[in-house]
C-alpha cells in the first residue's frame, strides 16, 4: 500500500516570546497568549529560508532511512514563502540531496496546505507507477505584518515525507479533499505580507473546510474518532485545532502529541506536517493517525494513516535524526530588534 | 395629521452572517414583514431604508434603488429612499415613514434598516464607524467610538461616582435578555467577572462594555391607523416619533455626559404621545456601550442624573424590574448592525406589545418606547408605541 517511507523535520533554533512582541505594540501579552494558546514562535536565522529548511528536513528524512535518491522520481515543495517567484525551490532541494537529474519537480502553493497537496501528488504518482518514490515537503518562513495579529504566530519550519509503496513505515489508507473558493487569507503578487479577513478566517474558512474534509473521510472509511490513536489538525494557533477536534469528537489526548503550535507557532505549509512528524516520533506499530490540513483560499486534505511494523525495524532508524520534541528543546530567545533583523524587517542601505 | 399604525414586522437573525449578502439580508427581513402584515408587494406605496455606510462596508451606494429592485418592486417604480444618520439611520427611516403616512402622502410604507458589517476588516469598520463623529475635530486626531464613549464614561464617573460593577451590570442584564431572544447575536448569559476581566478597549470600557460588529436587517410596515384592521388584528399605534440634533463633536457639548438631544427628543416624544414617564412599560435604549444605557435612562427622564447605575444594579431595569430596559438584549447582546438597530427596536417593542416576545415577554405591556442615537448624540430619534 502507498504510504510514508521516511520523514524528517526542521525547526530553526531561534524563538521570540509573545510578550516580547506584545511589548512593542502595546498589546496585553496574557490576553494574546491565552486567546491563541501560543507562547512563543520559531524565527529563522539570517540565512535560513524555505529552501534551507526544506533541505534540512529532506536530509533528516534520508538520515533515518537509506533511500536511493536515483529512484526518487519527484520532489514537490509546498510553501507560501518560496524565495523565488520564478525558480523552483524543489530543484535546489533535489540537487542538495543528490536526486537530480532524472526526476520531476515543482513548487506548490495552497496557503497552509501546499505540503499535504504535495503528499497527495506523490501518492498518485506512486500508485500509478510513474515513480518509485517521491518526496513531499511543506515548509515556510511565514510572513506576518508587523503589528498584525499574524505576527504573534507566523513561524519558521517544515517537514519532508518520502512516499512510496514498499516497506512503508506508515500506510496511507485513504485521502480526500474539500475545496471551495473562499477568500479568508491572501497575499497578492509583490506584497510582502498576507492579508486576512479577521474573524472570517474562522467559521467560513478553517472550520468549514477542516470539518468538511474530516467528516467526509470518517464517512468514507466508516470510522469514528475513537478508532484513531492520534489526530493532527492544521494549527494556526492552539485554539482552532482544539476546537475542531472537540467538534468532531476527538479527545485532548489524541491531539496532544501533534499539537506543537504553543511552542512553535504557525509554520504555515509546515504546520500539519510538522504535527504529523511529531506524532510519528512517538507512534507505535498499529497506531492509526487522523490528519487534516487546512489552506486558506480554501481547502483541507484529510489522511487516514496506519503505522506499520517497519517503523521499529532495521530498515528505519528513527533516532538518526532529531525528533520534533528535540528540535523544540534548547531554543535561543531573541528580542524584537534581533527578530526584526532576522526577518529582514530592517531595511539596510545597499 | 393621520394616526399611524405598525402592521407588520420582520427581523433577520443578527450576527456574523457570512453566507448572506447585504441585499439578501434586506430581502429576508422585508419578506418577513410583508408576510407578517399579510400584504403583497404590489400594495406598497413607498420605502425608506436606514443604512449608515454600505459605501464603506461593501462599496455599495444607491441603496434605496437596490433594495427596491431586490424587493421585486423596481418595475412598480415606487419611491425608495435611503436615509442616513449614522447609528440612528434606522430610527430616522422609521420617522420618515411615519411622517409620510401621517401626512396623507402615502398609505402603505415600509421602514427598513440594513447593515452588512462583517465583510470589512476591523480597522475599516472602526474607521467607517468613526465617520459618525466629527472627522475634522475628532476622527483626524485619532478618536474612535470606544474612545469617545470612554470620555463620556470617565466624565460621568468623575461627576456621579458610578462603580465598575454598576457599569458591568448593564452588560450582564442585556446578555440575560439576549439569551432569551432567538435573533440575538449573543444568546449567552454572562457574569460580572466576565465583563470586568475582559480585554481593555478604551479605559474604562472593556470588551464586554462594547456592542459588537453585526450583520442584520429589520423592516416594519406602516399604514394609517384607520386601515390597520384590514391587515392585522393586532395593530400597534405610533403615539410619537420625534428627532433631535446636537453638536456633532462632544467637545462642543454643554455637558459631555448628558445627551441633550436625548432630552430634547424624549421630551418631544412624551409631549406628542401625551403620556408620562410612569406610563412607559418598557424601553429599548441605544446601548452601543454600557455607559450609553446609563446616560439614556437618565436623559430620557426615567430617573435623576447619577441614579441609573444604582437602579441597574438593583434590578430596576431587568426583565422583571419596574422599567425593563432592552428586553431584546439591546445593542450589546442582540447585536448592532448600525442601520438596522432603530428598526429592530421598533420590532422588539411591537412584539412585546402584541404579547409575542416569548421568554422575554413583559406581561401586560401596553406602551413601549424606543431611543436610537446617531454618533455620540448628535442625532436622537425617539418613538412611543401603544397597543390599540
Amino acid at each position: 500500500m502507498v504510504g510514508i517511507i521516511t520523514y524528517g523535520a526542521c525547526i530553526p533554533r531561534y524563538r521570540i516570546k509573545v510578550e516580547e512582541i506584545a511589548a512593542i505594540w502595546g498589546d496585553n501579552a496574557d490576553d494574546i497568549s491565552k486567546g491563541l494558546g501560543v507562547h512563543e514562535k520559531s524565527v529563522p536565522d539570517m540565512d535560513e529560508d524555505t529552501i534551507t529548511i526544506s533541505v534540512e528536513a529532506a536530509r533528516a528524512a534520508l538520515a533515518r532511512r537509506s533511500v536511493d535518491t536515483d529512484t526518487l522520481g519527484a520532489i514537490y515543495v509546498g510553501s507560501e514563502s518560496h524565495p523565488y517567484a520564478v525558480k523552483p525551490s524543489a530543484c535546489t532541494v533535489g540537487e542538495a540531496i543528490g536526486a537530480t537529474p532524472v526526476m520531476t519537480a515543482a513548487d506548490y502553493e495552497f496557503a497552509c496546505k501546499a505540503g499535504t497537496a504535495a503528499v497527495q501528488t506523490c501518492m498518485a504518482l506512486v500508485k500509478s507507477e510513474m515513480i518509485t518514490t517521491g518526496m513531499a515537503i511543506g515548509a515556510d518562513v511565514a510572513q506576518g505584518a508587523p503589528g498584525d495579529a499574524l505576527e504573534y504566530t507566523a513561524a519558521a519550519g517544515g517537514a519532508a515525507f518520502v512516499i512510496g509503496n514498499k516497506d512503508t513505515i506508515a500506510d496511507i489508507n485513504y485521502t480526500c479533499s474539500f475545496t471551495t473558493d473562499t477568500p479568508d487569507f491572501w497575499r497578492r503578487e509583490g506584497q510582502a505580507y498576507p492579508r486576512h479577513g479577521g474573524r472570517f478566517t474562522g467559521d467560513p474558512g478553517y472550520f468549514k473546510h477542516v470539518k468538511g474534509a474530516a467528516e467526509m473521510m470518517l464517512k468514507h472509511q466508516g470510522t469514528e474518532p475513537s478508532d484513531y490513536d492520534y489526530a493532527v489538525f492544521h494549527q494556526p494557533n492552539a485554539k482552532f485545532p482544539s476546537r475542531v477536534a472537540h467538534m468532531l469528537g476527538f479527545t485532548k489526548e489524541q491531539i496532544k502529541p501533534g499539537l506543537v503550535v504553543p511552542r512553535l507557532g504557525n509554520t504555515y505549509s509546515g504546520a500539519s506536517l510538522v504535527g504529523l512528524a511529531a506524532t510519528l516520533d512517538i507512534a507505535k506499530p498499529g497506531d492509526r493517525i487522523f490528519v487534516t490540513s487546512f489552506g486558506s483560499g480554501a481547502g483541507s486534505d484529510a489522511f487516514d494513516i496506519t503505522v506499520t511494523d517497519t517503523i521499529e525495524s532495521d530498515l528505519f532508524n528513527r533516532s538518526a535524526a532529531p525528533t520534533v520534541e528535540e528540535l523544540l528543546a534548547d531554543p535561543i530567545y531573541l528580542n524584537y530588534a534581533q527578530y526584526a533583523k532576522h526577518k529582514g524587517k530592517i531595511v539596510m542601505q545597499s | 395629521m393621520r394616526e399611524v399604525a405598525v402592521i407588520g414586522i420582520g427581523c433577520t437573525e443578527f450576527g456574523e452572517r457570512w453566507e448572506t449578502s447585504f441585499r439578501n439580508l434586506f430581502v429576508e427581513a422585508g419578506v418577513k414583514a410583508i408576510e407578517d402584515a399579510g400584504l403583497t408587494g404590489d400594495k406598497i406605496d413607498e420605502m425608506f431604508v436606514g443604512n449608515m455606510s454600505a459605501g464603506r462596508f461593501i462599496d455599495q451606494e444607491h441603496v434605496g434603488a437596490l433594495i427596491a429592485d431586490y424587493a421585486g418592486l423596481a418595475t412598480n417604480h415606487i419611491p425608495s429612499t435611503r436615509v442616513e444618520a449614522a447609528c440612528a439611520s434606522g430610527g430616522l427611516s422609521f420617522r420618515q415613514a411615519v411622517t409620510t403616512v401621517a401626512s396623507g402622502m402615502q398609505d402603505i410604507v415600509v421602514a427598513a434598516g440594513v447593515e452588512k458589517m462583517t465583510d470589512a476588516g476591523s480597522s475599516l469598520s472602526t474607521d467607517a464607524l468613526a465617520g459618525a463623529a466629527d472627522r475634522e475635530w475628532e476622527g483626524f486626531i485619532g478618536a474612535t467610538f470606544p474612545g469617545l464613549y470612554a470620555m463620556i464614561a470617565n466624565d460621568y464617573i468623575h461627576k456621579y461616582g458610578l462603580t465598575r460593577e454598576q457599569l458591568a451590570q448593564v452588560a450582564v442584564k442585556n446578555h440575560y435578555n439576549g439569551a432569551r431572544n432567538p435573533i440575538a447575536q449573543f444568546r449567552k448569559e454572562i457574569t460580572l467577572d466576565t465583563v470586568m476581566n475582559s480585554t481593555m478597549v478604551a479605559d474604562p470600557l472593556r470588551l464586554f462594555d462594547c456592542s459588537p460588529i453585526t450583520d442584520g436587517a429589520a423592516a416594519v410596515i406602516l399604514c394609517p391607523l384607520e386601515r390597520a384592521h384590514e391587515f392585522t388584528d393586532t395593530p400597534i399605534k405610533v403615539l410619537a416619533s420625534t428627532q433631535a440634533s446636537d453638536t456633532i463633536s462632544i467637545q462642543d457639548r454643554r455637558d459631555i455626559s448628558t445627551l441633550d438631544a436625548t432630552i430634547a427628543a424624549g421630551n418631544r416624544a412624551f409631549k406628542q404621545a401625551r403620556v408620562e414617564r410612569k406610563d412607559i412599560d418598557l424601553v429599548e435604549v441605544h446601548d452601543c456601550f454600557t455607559i450609553a444605557e446609563i446616560c439614556a435612562i437618565e436623559d430620557l427622564g426615567f430617573c435623576k442624573k447619577g441614579e441609573a447605575g444604582r437602579l441597574t444594579a438593583e434590578g430596576y431595569t431587568a426583565l422583571n424590574g419596574t422599567l425593563p430596559v432592552n428586553t431584546s438584549g439591546g445593542l450589546k447582546a442582540c447585536g448592532h448592525p448600525v442601520g438596522a438597530t432603530g428598526i429592530k427596536q421598533v420590532c422588539e417593542i411591537t412584539e412585546q406589545l402584541r404579547g409575542d416576545a416569548g421568554k422575554r415577554q413583559i406581561d401586560g405591556a401596553k406602551i413601549g418606547m424606543t431611543h436610537n442615537v446617531g454618533g455620540t448624540g448628535a442625532t436622537v430619534v425617539c418613538n412611543i408605541l401603544e397597543v390599540c
